[in-house]
């Protein structure tokens, strides 16, 4: 007991002081891509269109777009773009609740709003989540668990993972959701009482990622649910995911949500 | 039987093709003599045909060997006399449709669609292995688990407490990566290899890029592969940190499970530090690395592995100097030498055994330095051995960290890689922290990919969860479970 005492005193208290503070992350974290579509040569040129490997980048009848739905976060557009027009910043803050909001195009990030009122009032305090893997790599389940040890302590926001579906307010789903775990995924929600809340975390949840098209996967889950947070990522950053969940239960202050 | 070095390219053409009864018992052969079957698949033939291969891989002399045969729509099964085979032919069946006669246990291993037509399977349903009597009951649990990890099916036979028997039933992350692989490589490639087991994007992405610079003739700089050595162990100091943490949780033994939940998160950050991500995504690419470790970096880090491991090394001696540590881990889930060494077993769970295998010492990379002294062993394979040969590789691979910080070579970080050359392959071996991460690759008349094999370690090592769990008490799975830590989509691809 004592030799426990000990350790616990030299390895100190570790949580973090989030959201008002967080520790500095890697200078090369790439975050919230910066757009400067103003310098972009237009269609004709597809520099990063033909180097993306997930279809995330390219140009419509509105001009440039970058899908943060389907971005890698890989970095190979903006070594590839002579013009420069892409660019990272660190902002780790990207989640939102409309899969629209996710598609840049240069101009400030949309707003992440909470969701509506009568289930803010009953998940602001407590949010029991049940998660999903249908095809998850590992990664997105990890940077999901690391929330719920000492450095991120998410019991202290009132969310917490549960074990079964009948104990849980929702599901978050990783993975570009593969057929044979369709089924399971569906019932898995199925099995949650409503109202209930869907997070998709993940390129691959959100839109199938590098595994969209393929014939084992079905693009995601936000064809298949009514997905309220969408968390970009390859995986996303831990911040990204305790930031997507706190704003959408409207536990951010206005400059907090980003 | 061909030989050849690891990091040398052969023609396909090179490899003997045998009879299946003379292929059936060259396999078997070179296994008892300790040969290791590290791959083992069907692939077209330029003519269209398809044909079985079988990669050995002699630990002592380094070096690679193999053969191949024709088998038509059957051969006889090499799993009688080769249990090594056993999964590997369950996944030739299951794929291509060729039958191994003889067989004792051929089931689909994914449960994908069925080449010959017929109705695809519903996930994991299929005929399980029973036990009758009238006390006799089963437990079948997921493929939702109760903890944040991925789906597979289990099947207990229990007499009361004790398992009688366990049977695994995967396929639930299947995402056809291999299938989308020939042709390539194309702007997709790398990221299916960092992704198909996410935990251990430095293992696969290393493996693939090592196999293509064989087949390219292309050596990465001392420098590249110094960085991509510092990545693979601080992703094995990770996942090494987190199972420790994971079975002191499941003890209820929390200061060492939340110290480690902690400092996993440190070395992922580390690999953040060299490349922004906490997996090493985007950092490995075939000819070399993205990113630098610049002297202000190095000692950054140098400074964070030091720190680091100085508190897993509290945290783990709380853990495995505590009598209820040692009392619940000591003699529960034994796995004994002779099931380790027949059924092929790779890793830690290998080595715990008291099997001295390791592909960083076998098979080094070029211009990578051996670990200091040898392979990590335990004895007695069971839950203590397997926790005690982390802890152990905990402390070689900080070494080999400091030291590759210390003295970082020169050269550049990336090499233009050529178009492949046609018509060659070959095969490569990463030492992971799970254990051997095998990728076989060969190039078609125009230098792209004809076929490629993925073998995650996993492949190998969830028969050997099975094999622990018989006589042991089930209340005993989860532990024992967290001891291996397997990968589902590493398996199921
Ligand atoms: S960073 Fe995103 S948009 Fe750019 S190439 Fe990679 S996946 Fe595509």
């Amino acid at each position: 007991m004592l030799r426990v005492l000990a350790e616990r005193w030299r390895q100190k208290m570790r949580t973090i002081d989030f959201p008002r503070n967080h520790p500095p992350l890697s200078d090369r974290f790439r975050g919230r891509p910066l757009l400067q579509p103003e310098r972009c040569a237009g269609p004709g040129c597809g520099t990063c269109t033909a180097v993306c490997p997930s279809g995330a980048i390219g140009t419509d009848a509105s001009g440039l777009f970058l899908d943060l739905g389907r971005c890698l976060f890989c970095g190979a557009c903006s070594a590839a773009c002579p013009k420069g027009v892409i660019s990272w910043s660190d902002d780790f803050r990207m989640a939102a609740r409309r899969r629209e909001d996710l598609v840049l195009r240069g101009g400030p990030p949309p707003g992440l709003f909470p969701l509506e009122k009568e289930r803010r009032q009953l998940f602001a305090r407590s949010l029991r989540l049940r998660q999903v893997s249908a095809g998850g790599c590992m990664a997105c389940e990890a940077d999901l668990n690391v929330l719920t040890t000492v450095v991120f302590d998410l019991g202290r926001f009132g969310i917490d993972f549960v074990a079964s579906p009948r104990h849980g307010d929702g599901v978050a789903v990783t993975g570009p959701v593969t057929r044979n775990m369709r089924d399971a995924l569906l019932w898995t929600l199925e099995a949650t009482p409503e109202p209930r809340v869907v997070v998709a975390v993940g390129a691959c949840a959100i839109s199938g990622g590098i595994y969209r098209g393929l014939p084992e996967t079905a693009d995601g889950a936000t064809e298949l649910l009514p997905v309220d947070l969408f968390i970009p990522g390859c995986p996303p950053h831990p911040l990204t995911i305790l930031h997507g969940l706190l704003g959408m239960l409207g536990r951010l202050s206005t400059g907090e949500a980003g | 039987m061909v030989e050849w070095h690891v990091h040398d390219s052969l023609t396909v053409e090179a490899i003997p093709v045998l009879t299946a009864e003379d292929f059936r018992m060259a396999v078997a052969n070179a296994v008892d003599q300790g040969a290791r079957l590290v791959a083992f698949f069907a692939a077209p033939t330029v003519g269209g045909a398809t044909r079985l291969y079988a990669i050995l891989a002699w630990d002592g002399r380094s070096c690679l060997q193999a053969l191949a045969t024709d088998p038509g729509f059957g051969y006889p099964s090499l799993t009688p006399i080769c249990p090594q085979a056993h999964w590997f032919e369950r996944e030739i069946f299951e794929v291509h449709g060729i039958t191994p006669h003889n067989h004792p246990w051929l089931k689909p291993i994914r449960f994908h669609d069925r080449q010959d037509g017929g109705e695809r399977p519903a996930p994991c349903v299929t005929e399980y292995f029973t036990v009758h009597g009238s006390e006799v009951h089963e437990v079948a649990v997921g493929p939702v688990h109760a903890g944040i990890i991925e789906p597979g099916h289990f099947r207990f036979q229990c007499l009361g407490e004790t398992v009688l028997h366990l049977e695994i039933s995967l396929g639930y992350q299947h995402r056809g990566i291999e299938a989308q692989l020939p042709g390539g490589p194309d702007r997709r490639t790398i990221h299916f290899m960092e992704t198909a087991a996410g935990d251990t994007t430095m293992g696969h992405t290393w493996a693939h890029c090592a196999a293509l610079e064989a087949i390219a003739g292309v050596r990465p700089s001392p420098r590249a592969q110094a960085i991509r050595a510092i990545a693979l162990e601080l992703e094995r100091l990770a996942n090494h940190t987190g199972d420790l943490g994971a079975l002191a949780l499941d003890m209820g033994f929390l200061p060492t499970s939340s110290f480690c939940g902690r400092l996993r998160g440190d070395f992922l950050n580390m690999t953040a530090l060299v490349c922004g991500n906490r997996f090493g995504r985007g950092l490995v690419r075939p000819g070399g690395v993205v990113w630098d470790i610049e002297p202000e970096r190095a000692q950054e880090l140098l400074r964070r592995v030091r720190t680091t491991v100085r508190d897993v090394r509290g945290a783990v001696r709380l853990f495995l100097e505590s009598s209820m540590a040692r009392n619940r881990l000591e003699n529960t889930g034994a796995l004994a030498v002779e099931h380790a060494v027949r059924l092929g077993l790779v890793g830690p769970a290998a080595r715990a055994c008291g099997v001295v295998r390791d592909d960083r010492w076998s098979y080094p990379q070029p211009d990578v330095p051996l670990p200091a002294g040898t392979p990590a062993t335990g004895e007695g394979g069971d839950l203590l051995a397997r926790a005690m040969v982390r802890a152990q590789e905990i402390e070689t691979s900080a070494a080999l960290v400091e030291r590759l910080l210390q003295e970082l070579p020169h050269g550049p970080l990336l090499l233009p890689m050529p178009k492949l050359p046609p018509q060659r392959m070959a095969v490569s071996l990463i030492e992971a922290w799970r254990g051997e991460v095998c990728h076989v690759v060969a190039t078609d008349g125009e230098g792209r990919f004809a076929w490629y094999k993925v073998v995650d370690p996993s492949f190998h090592n969830w028969f050997g969860l099975t094999m622990v769990l018989r006589g042991t008490e089930i209340s005993d799975f989860p532990l024992c479970n967290k001891s291996f830590n397997l990968s589902y989509c590493g398996h199921d691809l």
